[in-house]
């Protein structure tokens, strides 16, 4: 589908309008999409069956994310003690570039050439695989789904499902084309043909890199969930494993995962659990047989702290990546993932996004939204989606002068006309006499509404005003002798 | 001044005067509608671990070396890796002595390094104990060891897995209080499954992606 | 309200509210309310606002409607604009001082005055203590004539099929939907068809479908074929946001098909005049 070799994950904001815009017109990629998405909504219903204990967990998921974030600096402290004692070396990064700096610091001492990665975010976030490309290190994604997005030089489009924008025929064809495989639609055997290429990669990496679902402080341990396998042969068999997250992952008790990763499996995908669930708590002990002998952590803040900042976007943070928000959402499902631009789509994306690379580089994240509440209602951590959607728009349209600073890029959407406007609404709206007038002659006039109202007429006939407003009609019947009792 | 130094004190600065917030887990929740008569508990393990695949065979204390060499030899297996330091391992070495016809035993008894093309291309299966399993998800319960290194239940396509059906249990919180599991984790604890899948390709559900294809457990009733 | 889950320091890390329990209504009807008619029935969907207060009226309720009423001040709150939101909500306020129930026929903007009201006004004490007084007697048209008139209608009119269109903050903040379906039900006569999709968005979002309006304009599109294709006759809604974004969307469309405010159905159905 494209032929750049290198996409730049922080796009021009502007071309949102213009990639949402190709994307409704293609009715491949809608047909894909709805089709996926319905898909998922459905299992996770099924899943979720029982109201009451859906929302009691959703409750209880909320409420230990809220206590980590609570104490999190104690448990970042704490997290990075244990690790240490069971012989993690970790290691804190405030911006992607410290962070691919202490990568490429632990290639450089292995004289690494071939990196595997299981799915990550954060290396997405990192744009790991280019940056290590660039100095002659092979960083390649082992995920299916992350493998086939990344032969065909794409992001991914869902955090869950990399590939899901993708049909079997185009992915028969991209493996035809780049691995000189016979063409073929048959799922199960581009999967094998996947297996095979990757499983000699497991087998020749010199470094493999993963993310992590949960870090947890009590016992130092990093635990990861997949279905594919992928995820343990990365940490697994070649001799350093590389473990890259956000510092807001951090969960403090072991039991806190329990109740975690059955609203994780269950919201993501409908399932009571993956395949594996793979806890790690250090690297190859004396007597053991397999296993790294190094194992690393990198914490990264880019942008998690200013979220942090502010009471109400912290909540932000208390996302544990299901996927389950762009499942549910009208928007993504029309737009797809790519639309976005950016490392996260949907409605995580757009309320995550902006304190990654700040508001000015997605000004149009917030608007792109009818606030339906269709998120917030489906996420497992109750991170209040439409609220923190609205609270992004304010800080959107602050004046550039206005005191309180919560975020980089703030006032990117300000804009004299637009508040000028709002200012006279206001002042319309809070004055009888004024609001009157105007119903007045919105009524009387109603015939001289043009035929094009701007972007409203762009999908509707033109809206015409009633010929009397209800407070007319109102005010002539409630004092009518009969009509007010 | 470090990152992490940085970074903690940002996030301190924004919890300042807070308090952090008491504990407020709920037991209840995570074990009351994952409880099971005993009865039961092999059923549901087996309806979830089923619909996913994996192949189940019940068997008693005495006759399972034989019920997995039968496996074995339906599949027609070129070999089979144990870790015989193990108890069950051993019983695995001592029924295949009896019976030469069957494929040779392998054992993973050095490190990895010594022999990863070998594990990679020419061990077709493995055979390795459990901790027990949970009902509620259809989990194996996996602690690897010295003996009983992590890749073997990983690498070969077919993984053939011992479990008590006395050692099932209700929900992975139970697993968490009578295994003690926050006193202390092993360099790596499993839970598996089922074989290996994957939906990325137009959500079509495929086995075998990059872990085990085959999934075996052969479970001795002895509840 | 607010309280509840905001520690007394204002950065505290915040655990989201304990679930609404389910709304409790008094026993008896009251014997005055107030109308709220939300802007966009006052200047385009007049008519809608008339039969609401005809219903009220036809179960003994006097209907008081301050004539100093604009907006509930959503289109501001949600584009950001919230100093802007706020002071309309004050004006509002007062207009609706007295205690006696407001009715609002519509569920967004009864949902703005009891879930987003006190939110507006949370850093001002005295002024939060009348918001949630006011949140607290505030009622949807569809709930207050269900659950507080518990009205039994009479279905006048010939057999007909019509597809319900709920508006997401109606579903999701005052369960609109199912007092809607509950209260059609009561018609004979009428036969509520599903639509696909029947839950999602029909693509209004208040300024969204001015500010994105090819996304928002797929939605409707959608919305609308689904509605076409349930077999309806009409549409009913108890929102005027959506029932513009749908009528305007089947008008330019030259659709046969139309939605009507669920005021007017029920009104004209029970063999009201106008």
């Amino acid at each position: 589908m494209n032929t750049q070799t290198r996409i730049p994950a922080l796009e021009i904001e502007e071309d949102f309008r213009a990639r949402a815009h190709e994307a409704l017109g293609d009715p491949q990629l809608r047909g894909n999409f709805r089709r996926a998405m319905d898909s998922l909504m459905t299992k996770r219903a099924a899943a979720f069956s029982d109201p009451e204990e859906r929302e009691d967990l959703r409750s209880l998921g909320n409420a230990i994310r809220a206590r980590a974030l609570s104490k999190l600096p104690e448990l970042l402290e704490q997290l990075d003690r244990n690790l240490t004692r069971n012989g993690v070396q970790v290691h804190w990064a405030e911006t992607i570039e410290e962070a691919n700096a202490i990568v490429l610091g632990i290639v450089n001492a292995h004289s690494a050439r071939q990196v595997i990665k299981g799915k990550s975010m954060v290396s997405e976030e990192m744009e790991m695989n280019d940056f290590l490309g660039e100095r002659g290190v092979e960083c390649l994604e082992a995920d299916m789904g992350e493998y086939i997005v990344q032969m065909d030089h794409e992001k991914p489009s869902h955090i869950i499902m990399p590939a899901i924008h993708k049909n079997a025929g185009q992915v028969g064809k991209l493996f035809h084309e780049k691995l000189g495989v016979d063409y073929t639609t048959d799922v199960d055997q581009l999967i094998q043909i996947g297996r095979r290429v990757l499983r000699q990669k497991f087998f020749e990496a010199d470094i493999g890199v993963s993310g992590v679902n949960f870090a947890v402080a009590e016992t130092g341990t990093l635990l990861l969930v997949e279905n594919e396998g992928n995820g343990r042969m990365v940490t697994g068999v070649p001799p350093v494993h590389i473990a890259v997250t956000g510092i807001e992952k951090v969960v403090e008790n072991l039991r806190d995962t329990v109740p975690l990763l059955s609203l994780l499996t269950r919201s993501a995908l409908g399932i009571p659990i993956t395949t594996y669930v793979n806890m790690i708590s250090g690297p190859r002990q004396p007597g053991e047989l397999d296993g790294p002998q190094e194992v690393h952590l990198v914490l990264l803040d880019n942008g998690r702290s200013q979220a942090f900042a502010d009471s109400e976007l912290r909540q932000t943070l208390n996302c544990i990546r299901c996927g389950a928000c762009m499942n549910h959402c009208p928007v993504y499902t029309r737009i797809g993932g790519h639309a976005y631009g950016e490392v996260y789509p949907g409605p995580i994306g757009k309320i995550i996004t902006p304190h990654l690379v700040g508001l000015a580089k997605v000004p149009d994240h917030p608007s792109a939204s009818s606030l339906c509440g269709a998120c917030g209602e489906v996420c497992p951590v109750k991170i209040p989606i439409p609220a923190l959607l609205r609270r992004l728009r304010e800080e959107n349209v602050k004046a550039p002068d206005s005191p309180h600073q919560a975020m980089r890029g703030q006032g990117s959407k300000y804009s004299r006309k637009e508040r000028f406007i709002w200012n006279a609404w206001a002042r319309l709206n809070r004055s009888p006499a004024l609001y009157r007038v105007f119903g007045f002659l919105a009524t009387r006039l109603r015939n001289l509404v043009p035929n094009s109202v701007g972007p409203w007429t762009q999908n509707h006939s033109a809206p015409k005003p009633a010929p009397r407003s209800l407070h007319e009609m109102a005010r002539e019947h409630l004092h009518k002798p009969s009509g007010d009792l | 001044m470090s990152a992490k130094h940085n970074i903690l004190a940002k996030l301190r600065g924004s919890l300042a005067g807070t308090t952090p917030i008491a504990d407020n887990f709920n037991e209840a929740l995570v074990t009351e509608p994952w409880r099971y008569a005993p009865e039961q508990r092999l059923a549901q393990l087996r309806k979830l671990m089923e619909a996913v695949h994996t192949e189940i065979h019940l068997c008693s204390e005495q006759d399972w070396p034989r019920r997995l060499a039968e496996q074995v030899q339906a599949r027609q297996l070129l070999s089979l890796l144990i870790a015989p330091g193990t108890a069950h391992g051993q019983r695995v070495s001592e029924h295949w002595a009896l019976h030469p016809e069957l494929p040779p035993l392998k054992a993973y008894d050095r490190p990895i390094e010594q022999w990863k093309a070998e594990l990679f291309n020419d061990t077709p299966a493995s055979f390795t104990g459990t901790l027990g399993a949970i009902a509620a998800t259809g989990s194996l319960i996996i602690w690897p060891t010295p003996q009983e290194p992590r890749l073997m239940s990983l690498v070969p396509p077919v993984h053939f897995a011992l479990l008590k059906a006395s050692e099932i249990y209700d929900n992975l919180y139970e697993v968490q209080q009578r295994q003690k599991w926050a006193s202390g984790m092993p360099t790596n604890a499993l839970l598996v499954s089922g074989p290996s899948k994957t939906a990325d390709i137009e959500q079509v559900l495929a086995y075998g992606a990059h872990g085990p294809k085959d999934l075996v457990v052969l479970i001795l009733e002895d509840a | 309200m607010s309280d509840l889950f905001y520690n007394a320091v204002p950065n505290a890390t915040r655990v989201a509210p304990p679930r609404h329990a389910p709304r409790q209504y008094p026993d008896s009807k009251p014997q005055r309310v107030y109308l709220f008619g939300t802007c966009v029935v006052d200047l385009f969907y007049p008519e809608a606002g008339m039969d609401a207060i005809h219903l009220l009226q036809r179960e003994g309720i006097a209907v008081e409607y301050p004539q100093g009423q604009s907006c509930c001040g959503q289109p501001a709150y949600t584009s950001g604009y919230t100093e802007q939101a706020r002071e309309v909500a004050r004006a509002q306020l007062a207009l609706f001082a007295g205690d006696y129930p407001v009715v609002v026929p519509s569920g967004s903007c009864a949902g703005m005055f009891r879930e987003h009201y006190p939110d507006l006004f949370k850093d001002e004490p005295e002024t939060l203590k009348q918001v949630q007084a006011l949140a607290a007697r505030t009622y949807e048209l569809v709930e207050f004539l269900l659950k507080v008139c518990k009205v039994q209608l009479n279905d006048l009119g010939q057999p007909t099929k019509i597809a319900l269109h709920t508006s997401c903050s109606a579903r999701r903040e005052m369960n609109t939907h199912l007092h809607a379906r509950e209260l059609l039900a009561q018609l004979s006569n009428v036969e509520r068809v599903d639509h696909d999709h029947e839950s999602e968005c029909c693509g209004f979002g208040g300024t969204f479908s001015v500010r994105m309006p090819d996304i928002s304009g797929a939605m409707v599109l959608d919305k609308t074929r689904a509605l076409k294709e349930s077999g309806a006759h009409q549409v009913v809604t108890a929102d005027c946001g959506c029932l513009m974004n749908i009528n305007g969307s089947l008008e330019k469309q030259h659709a046969a098909l139309r939605g009507q405010h669920v005021a007017s159905f029920l009104w004209q159905r029970s063999g009201g005049q106008r």
